[in-house]
């Protein structure tokens, strides 16, 4: 057994910044199934959001306000407002960490235009802003006290009494078992875009920590909510920023036309993602695709190539490898991917794990960055608003760990928890049975790329639901071949498909019950927005195999909804 | 169809690695990544390997193929140009088992040269100004994915296991080049001896092997030149 009193889980920025942030004044561990340098908060590629109007004036209340009409009236805007205000301040502390950040010609950060964004807020390094969030925020982890178990895999999380004692884990090199007793968890793992076929997101993404929060008995919020990024690499799905479009990019269908201006006149290709991808997958259906196929075009040339190798050197190596495409020369095929998971484990706007609809929060527990629903970016987010989010509550929730941790004392860890992990993988050990877990998570990602992606309405939906389920049962009758403890990625992958088909089923339940279209959640079959009915958080509890549905009022402050059009 | 003879060793069972080959086809628009998975969901599903992002950025599935380091998502089977491509794990680390090493070493090494911004002076309230040209000067350093294709590739590091190497030194440079940075005198002096800067032979094959296009040797040149700078002035 090992023993802490704060357990990370997860060690891209959110939990980092947590880490970094809890171990001055606790003894901090980091679990991550991944060596933290890995994840994919590294991927990220456009900016961070902030108004230090840097570039031209600006102001959180446009910042703020901008996000609230970005997430379609969803975000609770409580949340929002503290989001927003305290951007400025979080940057300039991550650029006293060391972030690379590109500068203007007087050496202030510098700043450039974002779909949705009215003002050119997203603070950048070229096109590698996560990447150097990521690097940067793990090097200053390096000379504070934090133990990090890399490769290893949280099968549990422990809450007993509405109080949080640990976690189980797996060490992946060697297939050992162990108890993580803690006083506090800080669930940090990042989003479930993998339960998709064409996404933006790493192998990693199987969002592993909505199923630590489901076996607890904790509820998920506002799962139906996934957003489509609309530039993703034609067939891999791989992530073209943004910023390429901030700088000045256009998107093109068959005939060349920039369609944006028939879909969003006033802001063009800077609408927020979800109305986008809603375009291009509409110009796609009508044959106007390039040769009739699922793709349209982004065109850069017409920046030239000092400013894309300048500013966007990754967005053309992608290009260049992995379509055999130099955007200076030609452009880029694209269509939209899964990208971004709005929905999560509740949290409040502490970051501490709530059980219910009514903001009951669970002792010790808490949850941030794109794991986590706190809800600031209700139905769609806007670009740069993510690693904003992921650095600022993976600090709050380590702030109010700290807090707890003053009065709190290990409780015992209830020993079934770890019982009924290790019986969950001593099963997946001996599996002989016919079916495949790669093809099962085959068939679950096609399945949710067509009958729950961009567009959906009931009879897809349904159908989804219904494969979800018979993949559910025939996970039951996999076969594992290789019998090895070391290092073996067999067990994991078939884990990861495990809770892939778990939360799945809540996407499309979700899905299914929300009669309305807002922000990336859009019924042909409902196509208008429902406030009457629908502006209400959705709160998914899963007992014992079956699925209840509750609601939770969404927090309006400043901005009463209005008609939503770009 | 591509014959993919990859290194097998699972310590645990195996007396010593062996190659075994697996045949796969058709594979246009295939990269080694996209190989690697069709076999371990098709063919073998003990193949071990280590992946995550499949675009170049993560540093998780860097490899040996046809004797060259390189990453196996951003590589197109097509472009190694051969029918037959040999695959095998880093050199120069203890294989954990079949392409995924050990990479504790490689870390000891990052974390020994305070791969951090250090320092001393009060931040201001804003930003730190620092112009664009000396951004620049760390741009390349800065985008480091830390993969070790460089480390592992480099022959002083497999005959000498103090030397930092080149992905370790790189990072020195990269806070050394940063203005912002306050420990210049510290950092060269840690790196001005037979484990640092005066241990690399300039071979470049880290330069060569980099996946980010960094030029690795060319950062430990300019380190080099900074130390001499300053040691010619009793600084370091």
């Amino acid at each position: 057994m090992k023993k802490h009193d704060v357990i990370v889980v997860g060690g891209g920025l959110a939990g980092l910044r947590a880490a970094w942030k809890v171990s001055d004044f606790a003894d901090t561990a980091v679990v991550s199934k991944i060596h933290p340098l890995r994840s994919h908060t590294g991927a990220a590629q456009g900016g961070i959001a902030a108004s230090l109007g840097n570039a031209t004036p600006d102001s959180w209340e446009e910042h703020m306000f901008d996000t609230v009409k970005g997430s379609d009236y969803l975000g609770d805007q409580d949340v929002i407002e503290v989001l927003v205000k305290e951007a400025p301040q979080t940057i300039y502390e991550l650029e006293h960490l060391g972030v690379a950040f590109s500068r203007t010609e007087e050496g202030k950060i510098a700043q450039r235009a974002f779909g949705g964004h009215t003002k050119p807020r997203a603070c950048y390094a070229a096109d590698w802003t996560g990447h150097t969030l990521l690097h940067t925020v793990y090097e200053q982890c390096v000379p504070k006290k934090i133990k990090f178990y890399d490769e290893w895999f949280a099968l549990s999380v422990a809450v007993q009494d509405g109080v949080c004692r640990g976690i189980v884990a797996l060490e992946i090199p060697t297939g050992r078992i162990e108890i993580f007793h803690s006083k506090s968890v800080i669930i940090t793992t990042g989003g479930y875009g993998r339960a998709f076929k064409i996404t933006s997101n790493a192998l990693a993404n199987t969002g592993d920590g909505l199923n630590l929060a489901l076996g607890a008995g904790l509820p998920l919020e506002d799962m139906e909510f996934v957003q489509f990024h609309p530039t993703g690499l034609y067939r891999h799905g791989i992530l073209l920023t943004e910023g390429a479009r901030g700088e000045g990019g256009y998107l093109i269908n068959r005939t060349g036309e920039r369609f944006m201006k028939r879909y969003a006149p006033e802001k063009m290709e800077l609408a927020p993602r979800d109305v986008i991808s809603r375009a291009e997958q509409t110009e796609m259906d009508e044959g106007k695709g390039i040769d009739g196929k699922d793709f349209v075009y982004l065109d850069l040339r017409h920046l030239g190539a000092a400013k894309i190798l300048e500013a966007l050197p990754q967005t053309r190596d992608l290009a260049m490898s992995f379509a055999g495409v130099d955007p200076i020369k030609n452009p880029i095929p694209i269509q939209p991917t899964a990208h971004y998971s709005m929905g999560g484990i509740p949290t409040t706007i502490a970051g501490q794990v709530i059980m219910d609809e009514k903001n009951t929060p669970v002792a010790g527990l808490y949850a941030a960055g794109e794991c986590a629903c706190v809800s600031m970016h209700g139905a769609n987010r806007l670009g740069t608003n993510s690693l904003l989010d992921a650095a600022m509550f993976g600090k709050r929730a380590a702030e109010s760990a700290i807090e707890y941790l003053k009065g709190a004392e290990h409780q015992p860890f209830p020993e079934e928890v770890c019982e009924s992990a290790k019986e969950k993988v001593r099963r997946l050990r001996v599996a002989n049975g016919p079916e495949s877990a790669p093809k099962l998570r085959h068939e679950l990602q096609e399945t949710m790329t067509q009958k729950c992606g961009i567009f959906r309405d009931e009879e897809r939906l349904d159908e989804c639901l219904a494969k979800i389920r018979e993949l559910q049962d025939r996970f039951q009758r996999i076969g594992i071949g290789d019998r090895s403890l070391t290092f073996n990625t067999e067990i994991i992958e078939a884990l990861e498909t495990q809770n892939l088909l778990e939360f799945s089923e809540i996407i499309v339940y979700g899905a299914i019950a929300r009669r309305e279209s807002r922000g990336a959640h859009w019924r042909v079959d409902y196509p208008k927005r429902d406030d009457q009915n629908w502006l209400k958080h959705t709160m998914a509890f899963k007992k014992e195999g079956k699925i209840e549905l509750r609601y939770k009022d969404v927090t309006i402050t400043k901005f009463p909804p209005k008609e939503r059009g770009y | 169809m591509v014959v993919l003879r990859i290194l097998r060793y699972n310590p645990a069972k195996d007396e010593r690695p062996t190659f075994r080959n697996y045949e796969i086809g058709p594979t246009a628009g295939m990269t080694i990544l996209d190989a690697l998975i069709h076999i371990k969901e098709n063919m073998d599903p003990s193949l071990t390997f280590r992946r995550s992002c499949r675009s170049a950025i993560c540093g998780s599935c860097a490899l040996t193929a046809n004797g060259k380091n390189l990453l196996a998502c951003n590589t197109q089977l097509s472009a190694l140009k051969k029918k037959r491509i040999v695959l095998e794990p880093l050199p120069g680390f203890q294989i954990l088992r079949d392409l995924a090493v050990d990479w504790e070493p490689f870390f000891d090494k990052y974390r020994a040269i305070k791969p951090y911004l250090i320092t001393k002076s009060a931040p201001p309230a804003k930003e730190r100004i620092q112009s664009p040209d000396i951004r620049k000067r760390y741009d390349d350093a800065a985008k480091c994915i830390m993969c070790s294709a460089c480390t592992s590739s480099c022959p002083v590091m497999w005959t000498d296991d103090s030397y930092l190497g080149p992905a370790a030194l790189t990072k020195v440079w990269r806070f050394v080049a940063d203005d912002r940075d306050e420990a210049t005198e510290e950092r060269l002096s840690m790196v001005s001896n037979e484990k640092g800067v005066w241990r690399c032979h300039t071979i470049f094959r880290c330069s060569e092997s980099c996946p980010k296009d960094i030029d690795t040797a060319g950062c430990l040149e300019f380190l080099r030149k900074k130390v001499v700078w300053y040691s010619l002035r009793g600084r370091v």
